[in-house]
Order: structure tokens, then sequence, then C-alpha cells
């Protein structure tokens, strides 16, 4: 009977429980929509670092996983390239220019063939020191084509010179060497990547990498790949509580002035169900029905609208991977649930105290 | 069956003590159907709302079934509520989201009568309320005297030891009013229903068995 209760009650003020379910649906969104961007740029990013073909990667030993404020001396270099059992060994020097973007500094040669080859859909390799190679994404982005004049990074004037296809460590690359010179940073770079000459040796060739330069850190790509999630990025976890947390009182906000409102419409239901014996206890279990109800065709909604931001993402700001993240569904519900419930225990609590006669008098 | 002794009643307004009841004393037997008029401000409303567990009393005792009001805490009236006492309002006071059926249903579901059918005396009680076919309506389709017996049907599904009704007929005009006040007295003649009934109407008392008249807080007849 509650159940039809609540149902007839909802169908009763469409529009009241449309807004809510879409408010709580909102609050859903933001969860996991923040929670896909954030695994989509880091598996994006995990797979761009595959998209080398290296086997390891020696960073300094301060260096962050993901960061790259913490360069390591370029000497490493030749050393890595002669070290016993590396065939190829490509330094790299990283900068941002932004909140989405960066500079790789490539060795063009050697990176080319380690990664397999740059494939080109327009233009070609680098003619000059102001030369830029972008990848597909960032050119739709950035609306670039191979002659484009990019002005303003790093205070200097490049020209395209070529545009590739994404999945190479980078959306933006130039020559090592003069982003070295830009940046003053001659002597360093951000990372090494390495492949062995024999690929069933890496694991020995790591062992006696991480031997010999101990104050380095040695990983293997795919550790390196395991290693870039959210739960080694601690900023981006504090970041995710504090969207939970503004989700959790969203939700909480909108059921309280939703069901506040509704217990004040409905006094004199209340008053009716309170003549015929109902309990303070059965008056709360309405209400609070009614919003978990409210919370699950909410939670649902903001499952469907993430299609509509990754629709969105992928359309207007392509740089920006949002993937879905089924295995949240139930988080994001259950947030959306426990705010909701704890905003409809006050409203709860007023409707089931309410003195009958009084109740039954309003109009 | 309901023996009032000495009843008191008195709220708070304010700085003021208002005397609602001064004194009530009134016995109603089982089987009765008796009308309580007086002029506005008498305590006939008051006495509805005690006599109903919907407000506690000052002072005095008001026995139904043996069961002293006066000792009764907030959980006990509302268990009082749900089976001993069924109310016939002035504004019919239906849950406007659901059908005649689920009115009906709600008021069983509340008393605890969750599972089973409704019994024979019940199915007897909505034939004499002439309510078969309208069962799957929702109370706006329905006219005033049709609300107002579906509100009586609501008041008996729980077999309560008395019907209270205040101003049965106050929203209705002469026929329904006819209509409503004669199926009260069937169901008093024909089930043995209980039945105290308020008003102010003269002509509605007149269908009542027994009159009592109230003015200011006291049967004065």
């Amino acid at each position: 009977m509650i159940p039809r209760l609540v149902l007839e009650n909802l169908k009763h003020r469409p529009v009241r429980t449309a807004l809510s379910a879409v408010a709580i649906g909102l609050q859903v969104t933001m969860v996991l929509t923040l929670v896909g961007v954030s695994r989509g740029m880091l598996d994006e990013s995990a797979r761009r670092q595959r998209g080398t073909q290296a086997d390891i990667l020696v960073r300094d030993g301060g260096a962050a996983i993901i960061g790259f404020s913490v360069d390591m001396k370029a000497k490493y270099l030749p050393f890595i390239q002669k070290f016993p059992g590396v065939d190829l060994a490509t330094g790299t020097l990283v900068q941002p220019v932004g909140m989405l973007d960066a500079l790789t500094g490539i060795d063009y040669d050697s990176f080319n063939r380690m990664s397999g080859g740059f494939k080109f859909l327009e233009g070609g390799p680098f003619q000059g020191p102001d030369d830029l190679i972008v990848d597909d994404i960032y050119a739709r982005t950035k609306n670039l084509k191979a002659g484009s004049v990019i002005k303003g990074i790093l205070n200097k004037e490049w020209r395209v010179c070529g545009v590739v296809e994404s999945g190479k460590l980078s959306r933006v690359f130039v020559q090592l060497t003069v982003l070295q010179d830009l940046m003053g940073k001659s002597d360093k770079l951000t990372a090494v990547y390495v492949k062995g000459s024999n690929p069933k040796a890496t694991d020995a060739l790591l062992a006696a990498m991480r031997e010999k330069m101990p104050e380095n850190k040695v990983l293997t790509m795919e550790e390196l790949a395991s290693l870039i999630s959210v739960n080694n990025i601690p900023m981006l976890q504090t970041f995710i509580k504090v969207v939970i947390g503004l989700g959790v009182f969203i939700g909480f906000l909108v059921v309280f002035l939703s069901m506040y409102t509704a217990v004040l419409e409905r006094t004199r239901e209340i008053g009716i169900l309170k003549s015929l014996g109902a309990s303070p206890g059965y008056i709360l279990t309405i209400l609070l029905a009614e919003t978990a109800m409210l919370a699950a065709i909410g939670s649902l909604l903001g499952v469907l609208f993430t299609y509509g931001t990754q629709w969105i993402m992928h359309t207007f700001v392509p740089e920006m991977v949002q993937v879905t993240t089924p295995d949240w569904w139930p988080i994001a519900s259950g947030i959306a649930m426990s705010g909701s419930l704890i905003g409809a225990i006050y409203p709860g609590l007023k409707a089931a105290k309410q003195d009958t006669v009084e109740a039954l008098a309003y109009d | 069956m309901i023996d009032i002794r000495g009843l008191r009643k008195t709220y708070k307004q304010g700085d003021l003590d208002v005397h609602a009841l001064r004194g009530v004393d009134l016995k109603i037997d089982k089987g009765d159907f008796v009308a309580i008029v007086g002029p506005s401000g008498c305590g006939k409303s008051t006495l509805f709302n005690i006599l109903g567990g919907l407000t506690p009393p000052s002072g005095g005792t008001v026995a139904i079934d043996g069961r002293d009001l006066m000792t009764m805490s907030d959980s006990q009236r509302t268990e009082l509520r749900k089976k001993a006492v069924g109310f016939v309002f002035q504004k019919y006071n239906l849950l406007p989201t659901l059908t005649v059926a689920d009115n009906i249903e709600i008021a069983r579901h509340i008393a605890g009568n969750r599972h089973g059918e409704r019994d024979a005396w019940f199915e007897e009680s909505l034939q004499l309320l002439g309510l078969a076919g309208k069962m799957d309506r929702k109370p706006r389709a329905l006219s005033g005297g049709e609300q107002q017996r579906v509100a009586i049907a609501r008041a008996l599904v729980n077999h309560p030891a008395i019907l209270l009704a205040d101003e049965p007929t106050g929203n209705l005009d002469t026929e329904n009013s006819e209509v409503v006040l004669g199926l009260l007295r069937d169901l008093n003649e024909r089930t043995g229903q209980t039945i105290l009934m308020i008003t102010h109407n003269p002509e509605a008392a007149a269908y009542a068995h027994r009159i009592v008249r109230m003015r200011d807080g006291r049967v004065v007849d």
C-alpha cells in the first residue's frame, strides 16, 4: 500500500517530482562525470605512454608518476644508450603550457624509430627550430592544419609542420634541443624511454638498470601504466572527495526543500492519515519511501545524463576523455540516496509530529 | 460502551486558559445513534476530538469499551484510532491521490489488516452505500455525496466500536444530505453500528435516536 501511495503522490505533483529527480540526477552526473573524466584522462595518458612502444622508463628518483616538475640529468642518456641489453633509448623533455597542454621535446629520429613511426595525416617531420608536430585531436580542438601558425606558447611563434595520428606519448611535439634551449635545460631530461634488444629479457634488463642507477626511478611500461590511476594521485583523490561531499550537500538541500514544501502542502493529508491511526513511524516511512523513490529515479537520470556529458566532451572538448564508469553507478546512487534521505529526515519528523487536529483544520 | 464523567478540556490561547469542556457527563450504549447539537463554541467539536483520541482530555474520565482515554499515551490513542474509532468529517477528508478502493484499503493497511479479503459485513455496508462501480475513481471524479459515502465506508472498514461523524452533511445540498443521513440511520439499524453525530442542524439531528444538547462546555439536555 505504501509504494502505491508514494507512487500516486509523485504522479500527483509531476513538476515537483521531475524537478527534484533532475536535481538529484545532476548531482549523480557531477560525480560520475568527474570520475569518468579523471579515469579517462589517466587511461588516455597510460595509452599514450604505451604508444612509445618502449619497454622501460627511466626518470629521476624524486619524480612523481604524473608530473614533470623534477627532471633527470641528460648525461644518463648516453649511459643508458650504451647499457648492455639496450637496443634503443630516447630522451624527452616535457614542458606544461596550460591546464591540459604540454610541449614534449623529442629527438625525432630515435623517438620515431622506437614508437614505430609517426603516421602523418598532414605535413611531415620538423623542418626548422620553430616547428611543431601536433596530433589530430589537438589539431581538431585548436582548429589547426599543417602550416598553421601558433603564437604565444612560451612567448614564441610556432609553425605546425605536421599533424599525426594520436596515441604516441603526447599531443604536441617539438625538437628536444629547441625546448631544452628555450627552457634553459640543456642538461636536463624529463624521462628516458628504453627498448631492450631482447623482449624476453626485460626483467633482467630492468634489474640491471635499477642496480646501476639507484638514484633514478626505473619502471617497466606495464608498471607505469598500472601506477597511472586515481589512487596514486593524492590531489585528485582529494578533489573527488570534495566533489562527492558537495554532491551529498546538494542532494540534502534539494530534498530538504522539496520534502519540506511537500510536507507543508500535504499537511491536511498527513492529518487524515493520522486520524486513521497512522503512527509517526508510518508517516516517516511514507516520506522516506518517497524520497528513496525520487533518489532512485534521479540516479537513473544521472546515469543517462552522463552519456550526455560524454557526448559533449567528445564533441566540444575532445582532448578531455570521459569514460563510462559502471562500477561507480551504485556508488554515485548511494551518495545521492544518502544525501536525499538525510535531507528528508527533518521534514519527515516535522510531519510525523504534526498535531492531528491542527493538520485536519489546515486549508 | 462510552462512559463520560466530569470531562474537562482546557486549551491555552496565549496567556489565557480557554475552558472548552467544563464537566461533561454522557453515556452512550452499544448500538445507539446519538446526535450532539449546540451552537458554535459549545464544545461539541472538542468532545468529538477527545472521543476520537485526536486530543487528550484535561480532566474527568472517558471510557470506550472500558478503556480510559484519560490515562492513554499518544501511541495508545493512535492505536485507538486504528480500530476502535471511525471518523466521518464535514470536508470528507479523502486522500486526493488515491482511488476510492485505495482510500478504503489504506485504513485497513494502517490498522494492520494487510492481507486477506474484506469480510461479508463490510461488503454489505458497501452495497448499502452504493459504491459499487466507483471503486476505481479518484475523489475529484465524485460528487460531494459520493465522497461522503466513501468516507463512511472508510470509517467502517475496521469495524470500529463507534462511528464519529462531525457535521457530515455540512458541505452537502439537501438531497445529498438526506441520502447520507438516511445511510447512517440504515447502517445503525441494520448492522447495529454505534454512531455519534455532531451537528448544529436540527433536521440532521432528527435522524438520530437520541439528541444531546450542549451549551458552554456542558451537556444541558
